[in-house]
């Protein structure tokens, strides 16, 4: 995996007139996992925002070294299409050649997106996401509507892309099992 | 570049007749109607016809353009589609640069290939036809960049955003209207060249404007 490095410095984020979190810094290297934990409304996924260069912040900088993968609410996948050529459009743009995870998503290849429950989808999203083999991986809630057996794989995902030397930022409010994890809670990052 | 070609090849799925992003034909139809209606509203005079019926077609395409536009962007903003191209390092000019071409693709061809049956019906011949023709290849590339800055800027707004596209894109579309159409009253290239010219001017400036606002509307 190429050489890949997450740095933000001082970052401060503004939604409206509401300022969600001010000082926050944090660097990750090569290999490594940082959960970002905080109750709703904490801005948790702005932050991820501002960290995919998404976002403009309201102070600070963001410097990425490597590509960078997020998986969010939205999987991207067009809902008319069946689940195979919907994610085919993604490897297609990625130069990706066959699947490289099913995730137990084979059976599904051929049902269209609009089918799909909230978890299936969020599978789909992480295949599209291994598929994509960015270093950095930036995951905004990866484990909504995934049932015991997916957690499992996801965890299981992410510490393999840790182990091949990339990058996990997850922000969720569920615990995530991973060697070596650090965290850091967003509340403390409140004025 | 194949990335780009990817996300025309989608497009054209999307936006052609028979295409997924809903009701695609809907533009020709309304298009053939208004030209069908036209006669039954102003009477069968051949010679009034003639001389309005011109006009009439350059309106109805321009009100045909006007009805995908709460398609063109919504969708793949809500989807996340925008987000992942930016991470990929698509520009989103780019992106809007390609459904210009997929945008003027799924409506322009096919409104000259309509504005035949059109020009039957209000007793357009031979010249006014031709000039009709050439104005509509000349002005519908403008009509297609207007149209796609104009879903740019409204995609975020919900429910009311497709009246409010039509609104906003009829008074910047009067221009290529004035020469358009008003080449046929002067029988002249001169008007068709005016139109082409302010169509390569939008067409140019479309990609900015439109890649500005998507990525205003992402920040917001």
């Amino acid at each position: 995996m190429e050489p890949c490095r997450l740095v933000a410095t001082d970052l401060a984020c503004r939604r409206g007139d509401r300022l969600l979190f001010r000082g926050l810094s944090l660097a990750l290297d090569a290999g490594q996992a940082l959960q970002v934990s905080g109750p709703n409304g904490m801005g948790k996924s702005s932050l991820i925002r501002i960290l995919a260069g998404l976002l403009a912040p309201y102070a600070g900088t963001v410097a990425a070294q490597g590509a960078i993968g997020l998986l969010d609410e939205r999987p991207a996948l067009d809902e008319h299409l069946p689940l195979g050529k919907a994610l085919a459009f993604w490897r297609n743009m990625d130069g990706a050649g066959e699947p490289s995870q099913q995730l137990g998503l084979d059976r599904l290849w051929h049902v269209p997106v609009r089918y799909l429950s909230t978890g299936q989808r969020k599978r789909a999203a992480l295949a599209r996401l291994t598929d994509q083999a960015a270093p950095i991986w930036l995951l905004d809630e990866p484990l909504n509507g995934l049932d015991l057996g997916a957690v499992a794989q996801c965890e299981a995902l992410v510490a393999a892309h840790c182990a091949a030397g990339g990058i996990a930022l997850i922000a969720s409010h569920q615990p995530f099992a991973l060697p070596a994890l650090t965290t850091l809670d967003l509340a403390e990052f409140t004025q | 570049m194949s990335a780009l070609l990817a996300i025309l090849r989608r497009d054209l799925s999307l936006l052609l007749p028979g295409g997924k992003r809903g009701g695609t034909m809907l533009p020709l139809l309304f298009f053939l109607a208004v030209a069908m209606l036209f006669p039954f509203a102003v009477g069968p005079d051949p010679k009034l016809l003639a001389r309005t019926g011109g006009g009439v077609i350059w309106v109805a395409a321009l009100l045909a353009a006007i009805l995908p536009l709460d398609r063109l962007f919504a969708p793949d903003l809500e989807q996340g589609f925008f987000d992942q191209w930016a991470l990929r390092g698509i520009a989103e000019e780019a992106v809007v640069a390609v459904r210009v071409l997929a945008h003027w693709l799924s409506f322009g061809p096919m409104l000259m290939l309509a504005a035949l049956p059109a020009a039957a019906l209000l007793g357009l011949e031979g010249p006014a036809l031709r000039t009709v023709e050439l104005g509509l290849l000349a002005g519908t590339p403008g009509l297609a960049a207007i149209g796609v800055i104009i879903a740019a800027l409204t995609v975020t707004l919900r429910g009311g955003g497709a009246a409010l596209s039509g609104l906003l894109l009829i008074p910047l579309a009067v221009p290529i209207l004035v020469f358009g159409a008003g080449a046929l009253s002067i029988g002249g290239g001169s008007g068709i060249a005016l139109a082409g010219a302010i169509s390569l001017l939008l067409v140019a400036i479309a990609p900015f404007a439109g890649g500005a606002a998507i990525r205003a509307a992402r920040e917001g």
